[in-house]
């Protein structure tokens, strides 16, 4: 859920331990996990009002929530390393296509709910390890945004692989319409564990994961849950890539004119 | 494209300072591992409890309101049913 504001004061303090360099990489890093939350979270919010029934428009709606609380936390972090006195608002809809470092994954778009659950049973099965991981990250702050979102991330990853293998075990529709999903999405996994030089770089410092661990992790997490919904991957896949270094897909600028509108139309506007 | 419905399932939840479960609502899912999913969704969303049961709600067996006078109004009468009749002790607290 949304969380309260941090103690700005004692967040300053604690990044004075890095050296402006560091900083500036940390800068990067955390928009970087904080662009990848907020979009998931917009893409379920679009489910709101939509959803197949009841019970699981409100599940989308709560996971949304959950993301968003996490994105704020990493938004109001970076806002801090930056130091330039952009707040989380700004960062989060006050920057065009390009400076989004989401990967391409988490601004598809919703398609149908079999599309949905894939995309989120890719990226829970990515977010769940890669919490996991960050939870023993040499940033402490880091590391505490970690523990609180770890907990959410267990129940997304169990509610996501409950419905991978209830559609792709289910009926002849259901499964046909997974492998669509898959077919459409699972080109998109791959990005997830490309390192970009800035999380090389602050893996060295023991303060982001070591993606290939992660991958290993996340390889052997989704072949089970696969195996049990009767699903197969195809053989080879191409990887896209591109979203970390701000080359995104078409849809993410359609995505933002809709997150930024508000913004845009009524600058500086609050609740 | 099947249109069958999920089962109806009640909720219950116990809450933090609570001992038993009370009765919140109802709700659809396709089966109990489903309807505790869902009733963690639509249920607790504000802290409203640790624990959760479901039920189908086709096995839930109701008295029939027609009912109402045979099976209520015979303990109207029955004043000696409630333990008022007796003396404390002064060193029994908490009752």
């Amino acid at each position: 859920m949304i969380q309260t504001e941090i103690n700005h004061e004692s967040v300053r303090e604690h990044i004075q331990q890095f050296s402006a360099e560091t900083r500036a990489q940390l800068f990067q890093y955390v928009l970087q996990l904080a662009d990848t939350s907020l979009m998931l979270s917009h893409r379920l919010a679009e489910w709101c009002g939509h959803g197949p029934i009841l019970e699981q428009d409100i599940a989308m709606s709560n996971i949304s929530l959950d993301l968003l609380g996490e994105t704020r936390s990493y938004f109001q972090y970076a806002a801090e390393l930056e130091g330039k006195g952009r707040t989380e608002d700004d960062l989060a809809y006050l920057r065009v296509a390009t400076e989004y470092k989401n990967p391409l994954l988490v601004e598809q778009p919703n398609g149908n709910f079999a599309d949905t659950i894939l995309r989120q049973f890719i990226f829970d099965s990515y977010h769940f390890h890669f919490l996991k991981e960050l939870q023993k990250s040499s940033d402490k702050h880091l590391a505490a945004i970690a523990e609180k979102s770890f907990k959410e991330a267990s129940y997304h990853i169990k509610w996501s692989s409950e419905w991978v293998i209830r559609l792709g075990d289910g009926t002849d529709e259901s499964h046909a319409k997974m492998e669509a999903a898959i077919k459409n999405l699972w080109q998109y996994s791959g990005e997830l564990f490309m390192p970009t030089e800035t999380e090389n770089l602050l893996k060295e410092a023991g303060i982001a994961p070591d993606l290939s661990v992660l991958k290993t992790q996340f390889d052997e997490y989704a072949a089970n849950v696969l195996k049990e919904a009767t699903l197969e991957l195809p053989e080879k896949v191409f990887m896209h890539k591109g979203g970390k270094l701000g080359i995104h897909s078409e849809h993410l600028g359609f995505l933002l004119s809709d997150l930024q509108y508000m913004q845009r139309t009524y600058p500086g506007l609050q609740w | 494209m099947s249109n069958k419905e999920w089962p109806l399932w009640e909720v219950f939840i116990r809450s933090k300072q609570g001992l038993d479960h009370k009765h919140v609502g109802s709700l659809h899912a396709a089966d109990a591992e489903m309807a505790v999913q869902n009733a963690r969704d639509v249920y607790t969303r504000r802290m409203e409890g640790v624990s959760i049961w479901v039920v189908e709600s086709k096995h839930i067996h109701a008295s029939n309101p027609d009912d109402a006078e045979a099976f209520y109004e015979p303990a109207n009468d029955k004043v000696y049913r409630h333990p008022t009749f007796y003396d404390v002790p002064d060193n029994i607290t908490h009752m």
